[in-house]
């Protein structure tokens, strides 16, 4: 037996021991999710119990260094525990901008006391950070940030004001891009920087979105004291952390294009909603555009696969997170059209508590935020035919 | 579960294949044959260095003379002939008739993999009877007549046709025409009596022929496989092929493309280079993001088909489906953005999209392929 092998055996034991019965099937709406942080309800002691358990092992962080509280796992061994908790349908046990974002750009860039002070937290679900980049006049051109912090000796004073920030209202602390020096190239006068959402001067507002439901907020910054061991690598130098952090977010919503273990594929979804007809899909119309949508979710997740396993033999292209991201979000975004199509009337139901397909309707709406957050898809075409096929 | 990426050897094998293709089989190549109207349709000094550099028994037991290199091995193989569009033998007796004999065949008949890993003898399989594939429609009849059988039917589409040594046909032994069962496997010598082969052109140039059998007596011995029982290792040999073609329209598609990209950074219209137009941009970032999936999807066949994993027909179709998609994407973007010079029969950007279009068809297109991996798939 392979030390892999051991691995999978003694995973799948603790799995069994250790995952709540409440938390083996599939979620059945966001409000599923878990969150953790200061203020996070849990819908369920299940829930809260299995959050515990996972970070107690580091397995909500499962590749992330053991000494700052991960899992301390190979990529295959990760690959073996998301195969076990699939086996299962376990849910995920903490959904984490940390985990997502900040916390690999802490790992790669941060001093040791930033990673001692914030990583441990994150793994934990004690903290939820949101995303300060984007600002009114700064969205693709994120560079053009105008977020303005002040040296005032030991600490900034931070001034201005973002938007679409997700959750900012709900979150603990966030990572935002501040422009530290105003007069040099717009891309060398940017850190980043970290600072708690109770710091005086911090303030948000709810922003309602096309699905009815308001997880993005405008974020106030009024004379807010950052202090500066809360930078992120060197201060002014924070443009190409923050793409780095942008190459993690692309491929974590890129991601939405692949279909989660224990959920059901659109293939089977349409077959409960339309039916079979001799082995076949009762509409002959909708199937050729499934399976078409199946051949290039086929694609997308042996890409994404692959761009993995090239990286990890070193013969990565770059940029491939910019491609995952198109390719990601607009599979998911005709899997939510063709769902819709599907379920017909009965997918539109906007309100009630036994619709035919649940949600839908707002999960529709939500897929076509994919395409804009974290880099609009015509941005990742440009990032694209600039980068790698050098057009200009 | 295995890597995504070649392995050196493999990587070796690719890097040789395209010094090859490149030196031995150039675009300018498949233009003369093409315009001569040679009638052998590749050039024999060509394929004796390919045979010498081992390609024609990539896949050929070593027992055979072979390197039994495996389906991702020769899948480069293909690759890299499919950006030079070089006309050769390799897929119709390298791929098909090496396969056919090694999945189908008895001891004697696999000695003919000798010949094919020496590039002396030369196959061909003619299976498709309309012009869409449908390799369960078999018309053509096998009639049992003492120890062999009679054949009669026609064949059309068949690669290499005209200059096989072997050609192997699927033949109907019982059943009705579309039945899955009662379709048998021959070898056929195109020069026995009754037999017709005629040299069809298409837009490609390459080497396609129509078989017509009226009468023809083979022996018992001419059963490749078992009677009734040929649409199983049939299935499983269109699957290997189909990946094979996708492979090639990967090639052909990327040198497609990488011309393509050339052409917008030295053409100049409006005082600029056609590439500074953002409209242009996005539309060559769509197809080479559209052709990293391709690269993906081959590969994987490639991996499946050499594993026997149980996902690998589904995995050959979609990715046949996808790389003909494609194929067909990148072909007509590149003679629209080459402008009228896409137009001219002297640019070779024309003439990836006059190669696309058989290979797509061949063993079946998007169509086909999406149907099936929909039927796979259980919807
Ligand atoms: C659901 C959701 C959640 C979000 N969460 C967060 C968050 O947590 N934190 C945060 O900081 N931000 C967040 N964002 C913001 C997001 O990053 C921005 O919306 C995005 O970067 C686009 O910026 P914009 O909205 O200003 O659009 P604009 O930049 O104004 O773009 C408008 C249109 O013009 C196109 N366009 C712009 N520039 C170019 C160009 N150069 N070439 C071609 N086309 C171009 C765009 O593609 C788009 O179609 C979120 C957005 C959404 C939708
Ligand atoms: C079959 C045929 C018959 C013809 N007959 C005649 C005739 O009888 N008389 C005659 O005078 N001409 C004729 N033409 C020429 C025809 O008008 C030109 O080919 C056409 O105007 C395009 O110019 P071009 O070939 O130089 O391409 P280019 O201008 O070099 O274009 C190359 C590519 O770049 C794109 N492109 C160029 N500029 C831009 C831009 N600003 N933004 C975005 N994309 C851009 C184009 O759309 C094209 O895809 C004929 C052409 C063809 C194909």
């Amino acid at each position: 037996m392979t030390d892999l092998d051991t691995f999978r055996q003694e995973t799948r034991a603790w799995l069994e021991e250790n995952c709540p019965q409440s938390m083996r099937s599939p979620m059945k709406s966001d409000k599923d999710v878990c969150w953790g942080g200061r203020n996070f309800k849990f819908q369920s002691e299940d829930q809260r119990l299995w959050l515990e358990r996972m970070a107690d092992k580091g397995w909500t962080a499962p590749d992330w260094p053991t000494e700052y509280g991960g899992g301390g796992l190979s990529r295959e061994q990760h690959k073996v525990l998301l195969e076990e908790m699939a086996r299962i349908q376990a849910r995920p046990p903490l959904n984490s901008f940390g985990i997502w974002m900040i916390g690999p750009a802490i790992l790669k860039f941060g001093s040791e006391a930033l990673k001692q002070q914030h990583l441990p937290p994150i793994v934990r679900g004690e903290i939820r950070w949101c995303q300060g980049y984007s600002e009114p006049g700064a969205g693709s051109d994120l560079a053009g940030l105008q977020a303005r912090a002040e040296d005032k000796g030991d600490h900034f004073i931070v001034n201005g004001q973002k938007i679409w920030t997700s959750y900012a209202d709900k979150a603990d602390w966030m990572f935002a891009l501040v422009r530290t020096n105003p007069d040099v190239k717009k891309q060398e006068g940017i850190s980043l920087v970290l600072f708690d959402m109770e710091t005086p001067g911090v303030s948000t507002r709810p922003i309602k979105l096309i699905s009815g439901e308001s997880p993005f907020c405008e974020t106030f910054l009024d004379d807010v004291r950052v202090e500066k061991d809360q930078v992120v690598g060197e201060v002014d130098k924070g443009w190409t952390i923050a793409k780095y952090l942008l190459t993690h977010e692309r491929s974590m919503i890129g991601n939405m294009g692949s279909t989660a273990a224990g959920q059901k594929t659109l293939a089977e979804l349409a077959v409960d909603a339309v039916g079979l007809e001799d082995g076949k899909l009762a509409d002959p119309m909708l199937r050729t555009e499934i399976a078409s949508w199946a051949i290039d979710s086929i694609g997308y997740e042996l890409t994404a696969e692959r761009a993995k396993d090239q990286a990890k033999s070193g013969q990565g292209v770059g940029n491939v997170s910019a491609m995952l991201k198109l390719a990601g979000t607009e599979l998911n975004k005709r899997r939510y059209e063709l769902l819709v199509a599907a379920y017909g009337s009965e997918g539109l139901l906007w309100e009630g508590d036994d619709r035919p397909a649940g949600a839908l309707p707002q999960e529709w709406l939500r897929t076509k935020g994919n395409s804009i957050e974290g880099g609009t898809s015509e941005v990742q075409l440009n990032i694209i035919a600039k980068n790698i096929l050098g057009l200009g | 579960m295995q890597k995504l990426v070649l392995t050196e050897e493999q990587q070796m094998l690719k890097d040789a294949a395209q010094g090859l293709f490149g030196e031995q089989a150039p675009v300018s190549q498949l233009r003369k044959l093409r315009d001569e109207k040679d009638p052998l349709g590749y050039v024999p000094e060509f394929w004796n260095h390919a045979v010498e550099l081992g390609l024609a028994g990539t896949l050929v037991p070593e027992s055979h003379g072979g390197s039994e290199f495996g389906h991702v091995g020769m899948g480069q193989v293909m690759e890299e002939g499919g950006r030079t569009l070089a006309a050769s033998p390799l897929f119709a007796s390298g791929v098909l008739g090496a396969c056919a004999l090694i999945l189908a065949g008895n001891d004697s008949q696999k000695e003919i993999l000798n010949g094919i890993a020496d590039g002396s003898h030369l196959t061909a399989l003619a299976i498709d009877e309309t012009g869409r594939h449908q390799p369960l429609r078999v018309a053509t009849k096998a009639e049992a007549q003492g120890d062999g059988f009679v054949l009669n039917g026609s064949k059309t589409f068949v690669v290499d046709g005209h200059i096989a040594n072997t050609l192997i046909v699927s033949a109907r032994t019982s059943g009705g025409e579309r039945d899955e069962s009662g379709i048998t496997l021959f070898l056929v010598d195109p020069k026995a009596e009754g037999v017709t082969v005629e040299r069809t052109i298409f837009p490609d140039g390459r080497n396609y022929a129509k078989v017509t059998l009226d009468n023809v007596a083979v022996g018992a011995d001419a059963v490749l496989g078992e009677k009734d029982q040929g649409s199983a290792p049939l299935q499983k040999l269109l699957d290997i092929g189909s990946a094979h073609l996708a492979a090639e329209l990967l090639g052909l598609s990327s040198e497609a493309f990488d011309r393509t990209v050339a052409y917008m950074k030295e053409r100049k219209q409006f005082g600029v280079y056609i590439s500074s137009f953002q409209a242009l941009q996005h539309r060559a970032a769509h197809m080479w993001s559209e052709l990293e999936q391709v690269k993906s999807m081959v590969l994987k066949a490639f991996m499946a088909l050499d594993a026997g994993d149980e996902q690998a027909s589904m995995l050959a179709s979609a990715a046949k489906a996808k790389a003909s998609q494609v194929a067909e994407l990148v072909t007509n973007e590149g003679v629209q953005l080459h402008g009228g010079m896409g137009m001219t029969d002297e640019y070779d950007i024309g003439l990836f999209m006059k190669r696309a279009r058989p290979v797509q068809l061949l063993l079946g297109d998007f169509r086909y392929h999406a149907d099936r991996v929909a039927g796979l798939k259980g919807f």
